[in-house]
């Protein structure tokens, strides 16, 4: 491992001799590694960072410490056996996980959940949502050292997480969906309290709005930070918010024929023309309002019905290729699944949306300084496991 | 092409759209559109010939598919040590090892696999390439869609595919000195070689079981241990 | 020199000074960390904070010091050790260094230099070397650029600083932190000596310039960039442990303590009360009660919790600034606005 660490160091040493912007001076750079242990990377992702003072003139992410080899996995396990493992794929959001590969599972057997199920699918599948980004407008906070917002977004998050665990029985990974339909129906008394808990969401959603959206040095901070114009966004396949905050107006939910039920409610997708940190943070929080606002609407619209269509015992999928993917809360997640008619899965390419939001990482960080470093990875939000698998 | 956009967020793509994006790229790359196949009012694939690889990539790109959603592979072999799903106390069954191609076909075992979206027409497209078998390297799409760069790496890595002009193709995840490609299917997951799956069969009793049942299952456990 | 009623020999005096110096130290910093770091963080933060050691948690303080200095002592392997372990008592020093010259009434003072604020704000940059010796020491890249970017900003922000007190020198005319005290208690406004005439007032300006440059100073949100543990880990105490560790961590909240001390000596009439009340006479601090000396410390404390509540609350609310916006904001905004402040100050002065 030494030899293959100097290897790299001189890899980056040639890169960062053409890049070198002190020629006069005959200045040094220096090599910082960001993680694989650091407070700012959410896990275990390294940044080598080649600096000219504090800037940076060269950045590379490495991945890799947390590759579970999810896709050779999957080739072992039955199908409905796989949605236990990509459940830990975004593991702040994981029922959203769960929808694309039972979307996709179900459309290779031309089946579709009944429509109650859609609907409670589509609720869990925003609540999910407003688990996963409540973190991240928290943790906003602490990634430029204000460590108040984070802890209103755990108190708040709390809501959500039983709310889902009341419906699912896990907090963090329900397993809840099932080809064909849902495990369960909802419990009783659920609705009132989902209404309870989204009317305190959109209140958090205000507090974190006043706190350091309004606050002048979060906007001195972000403003005009890591601009990613539409084009480079589009290149590097950068999805979710991060692809609406440059101004693409593409939203899968909205964008696309699926049996979930976001089309039942009234909703705005929102983008922003600069394409900035500023940007992708502002998307996400309307985003959370949106969630909010369609799990209020959904929430008055179940119909009656069974949660499960008939599938037979033991579930064998029809032979076929299939592509599902749906908005999820980092960006596009979708699953191509091959079948082979068999109990499980031939082979299943996870297409997770952390991994081509920080492959755009090498080129949005050249020039910035390191203190911005941090706050572009905070605003590109990325999960680890949902860069590696 | 431009009314679909005018009236864009409202229509959803229709079967048309797809012959006509075939139509186009046919007229763009010529006879290396090997084949085509559309899943009525769903997707399209189309699989071209492995030269003109890097040609499609421009040719859609030109068409209007500037959106790079992955690049990956599948090797079509049938994994030779089964899929570790069956009774372990059954006789073990001879895997079947014929190559059978899905979508589109194929005549190689390992077949690159690429999607693209239009964003403004609302509508994707699956290329498929097939890899040949005596030199698996591919042109690069790197220069062409920034992203495909780490896809490249990772199809690499876990594929042993080449590509040709990729600027850095070390690998992400595993150790450089790591031997095998994991993603191949005569590549061992050694995770079921060392332990076998006990399989669909449920070896618990089901709740529905009687009480004896569940007694003799508690004896043989005791005896077990 | 503290007059006592029976003669003390001189090394009892010096005893005398020892204990005090280190009580009023590191009972504010105890103080400090209790009501604020554990208590009114959590209350911010909604939830409870430290409740299990003592009642209310409030002897948890000495639970962490008791864990701290269990800790075994480590040096990085290529540590420059003698030099690294010593940066931390700099840090420290210079705490103590501050608090000699702070009076705590009429005669409870260590010592009553003439240029006392002068003394002050030199000896309140000897922490800068520690904090760079550290960073540079400790042969670890996130404590070097700590180090450095602490140096940056001390110095950036020392000027506002000593600008932002020279107003209150001109004043008040004098150096010395009791006349400053004095003249606060028994000035008047327009005629009206009811509340004396605490410098917040007329040098409100000053005032806010002094409170940010201390912020920068102890380095604290928004100001914490040589820490800022969401990039630089813990800047230039990352490798910091033990009891090290312990003595930046004190280090820096008996400085925040002391700042406000001087802060409140500077702008909130210090350990007086105005005189007119009890009509004593200024001029001649003789006149001033005896019972001032006890009631003195308690005030000033009073005054220096209420600034270091201030100096908290922004700590626990904002974000931070990156380096370079700092800098901008103390050669571009800060230092201008300070001498425009002394230019008006003493316009001011020579025409009333």
């Amino acid at each position: 491992m030494t030899l293959t660490d100097r290897q790299q160091l001189s890899y980056i040493a040639s890169q960062a001799a053409d890049a070198r912007l002190n020629v006069e001076l005959e200045t040094e750079g220096m090599t910082l590694n960001i993680g694989p242990q650091h407070p700012a990377t959410h896990g275990t992702l390294r940044i080598i960072c080649r600096l000219d003072g504090e800037q940076v003139i060269w950045a590379e992410p490495s991945a890799g410490y947390m590759h579970r080899g999810y896709e050779k996995l999957t080739e072992v396990r039955t199908f409905p056996q796989v949605t236990t493992l990509v459940n830990r794929i975004d593991w702040l959001g994981s029922f959203a996980n769960e929808v694309p590969f039972i979307l996709a599972a179900e459309k290779l057997m031309e089946i579709e959940a009944p429509p109650r199920a859609q609907v409670i699918r589509t609720i869990l599948f925003e609540l999910s949502r407003i688990a996963n980004v409540s973190l991240f407008l928290g943790d906003l906070g602490v990634q430029m050292g204000a460590v108040t917002p984070v802890f209103l977004a755990f108190r708040d998050r709390e809501y959500v997480l039983n709310l889902i665990e009341s419906a699912t029985g896990g907090r963090f990974h329900p397993n809840f969906d099932r080809i064909g339909g849902l495990k369960d129906d909802l419990p009783k008394g659920w609705i009132d309290e989902a209404r309870q808990s989204v009317k305190k969401l959109m209140q958090f959603c205000d507090t974190i709005e006043d706190l350091l959206f309004g606050n002048e040095i979060f906007q001195s901070r972000m403003r005009g930070i890591g601009v990613i114009p539409a084009e480079v966004a589009k290149d590097y396949g950068l999805s979710g918010p991060n692809l609406r905050a440059s101004g693409v107006d593409w939203d899968l939910r909205r964008d696309q024929e699926l049996p979930m039920a976001w089309d039942k409610a009234d909703w705005k997708v929102w983008t922003h023309p600069d394409g900035d940190s500023w940007a992708r943070c502002w998307i996400r929080l309307q985003e959370t309002r949106e969630s909010c606002k369609i799990v209020e609407q959904l929430l008055d619209q179940i119909p009656a019905g069974p949660v499960m269509t008939k599938v037979p015992r033991i579930i064998k999928v029809p032979a076929g290729e299939a592509w599902v993917s749906t908005e999820n809360p980092l960006g596009e997640m979708g699953y191509y699944v091959v079948s082979k008619g068999d109990l499980g899965p031939f082979r299943v390419k996870i297409r997770s949306a952390s991994f081509n939001n920080i492959s755009v990482v090498p080129w949005v960080l050249k020039g910035v300084y390191v203190p911005d470093v941090i706050t572009i990875l905070a605003s590109l939000y990325f999960i680890l496991g949902d860069i590696d698998r | 092409m431009t009314a679909e956009a005018d009236d864009a967020p409202a229509a959803l793509p229709g079967d048309g759209l797809r012959e006509g994006i075939v139509d186009d790229l046919r007229a763009r790359i010529g006879d290396s559109l090997v084949d085509s196949h559309i899943a009525p009012n769903d997707d399209l694939w189309v699989r071209v010939a492995t030269a003109s690889w890097r040609e499609t990539g421009e040719a859609l790109k030109a068409a209007g598919f500037t959106y790079f959603c992955f690049l990956s592979a599948i090797d079509w072999m049938p994994s030779p040590y089964g899929k570790g799903e069956d009774d372990p106390d059954a006789e073990p069954v001879e895997p079947d090892t014929e190559i059978k191609q899905g979508v589109t076909g194929g005549e190689t075992r390992l077949q690159l696999l690429a999607r693209l979206t239009d964003l403004d027409r609302h509508v994707g497209v699956t290329i498929k390439a097939d890899v040949p078998d005596d030199a698996a390297v591919m042109d690069s799409w790197s220069t062409l869609y920034a992203g495909a760069n780490w896809h490249e790496r990772e199809c690499h890595e876990m594929f042993g595919i080449g590509f040709n002009g990729h600027p850095d193709l070390r690998n992400m995840y595993l150790p450089t000195d790591f031997e095998g490609y994991p993603l191949r299917k005569d590549f061992p997951l050694l995770a079921r070689m060392v332990k076998p799956w006990p399989g669909i069969v449920d070896v618990e009793p089901m709740p529905a079981d009687d009480e004896d049942d569940a007694d003799a299952d508690a004896g043989t456990d005791g005896d077990a241990t | 020199m503290v007059q006592f009623a029976i003669e003390i020999p001189y090394w009892g005096q010096s005893l005398l000074r020892v204990v005090g110096g280190l009580v009023a130290v590191l009972l504010p910093a105890g103080g400090i960390v209790y009501l604020f770091l554990f208590k009114m963080m959590s209350f911010m933060q909604s939830r409870l904070g430290p409740m299990e050691a003592g009642p209310y948690g409030s002897l948890q303080l000495v639970a962490e010091v008791g864990k701290w200095m269990q800790k075994e002592d480590l040096a990085p392997e290529r540590a420059d050790v003698p030099i690294y372990k010593i940066a931390p008592l700099i840090v420290l020093l210079s705490t103590f260094l501050l608090i000699v010259v702070v009076p705590f009434g009429p005669d409870a003072y260590f010592t009553d230099f003439e240029t006392g604020i002068f003394y002050a704000m030199a000896v309140g940059s000897v922490s800068v070397l520690g904090i760079l010796i550290a960073g540079w020491s400790s042969a670890n890249k996130y404590s070097l650029l700590g180090g450095l970017r602490a140096a940056g900003q001390l110095i950036a922000y020392e000027l506002p600083m000593v600008l932002a007190t020279l107003g209150v020198v001109i004043q008040a005319g004098s150096m010395n932190l009791n006349q400053i005290v004095v003249a606060q208690n028994d000035g008047e406004i327009f005629g009206f000596g009811g509340l004396g005439n605490p410098f917040i007032i007329t040098q409100f300006v000053g005032f806010l310039i002094f409170m940010i440059a201390v912020q920068a100073e102890l380095t604290q949100v928004p100001f914490d960039m040589p820490i800022a543990e969401s990039e630089l880990v813990s800047g230039y105490m990352t490798e910091y442990s033990g009891f090290r560790f312990l003595i930046f961590f004190i280090a820096e909240f008996a400085t925040a303590g002391v700042f406000a001390f001087i802060a409140s000596i500077l702008f909130l009439g210090g350990w007086g009360i105005p005189f007119d009340w009890f009509g004593w006479d200024g001029a001649d601090l003789g006149t001033v009660d005896n019972w001032m000396n006890v009631a003195g410390p308690i005030i000033m404390a009073t005054k220096m919790f209420i600034l270091v509540a201030i100096i908290m609350w922004v700590r626990f609310s904002y974000p931070r600034f990156r380096e370079d916006q700092l800098q901008t904001f103390a050669w571009k905004f800060l230092i201008p606005l300070s001498l425009a402040n002394i230019a008006a100050t003493a316009i001011l002065k020579v025409s009333f």
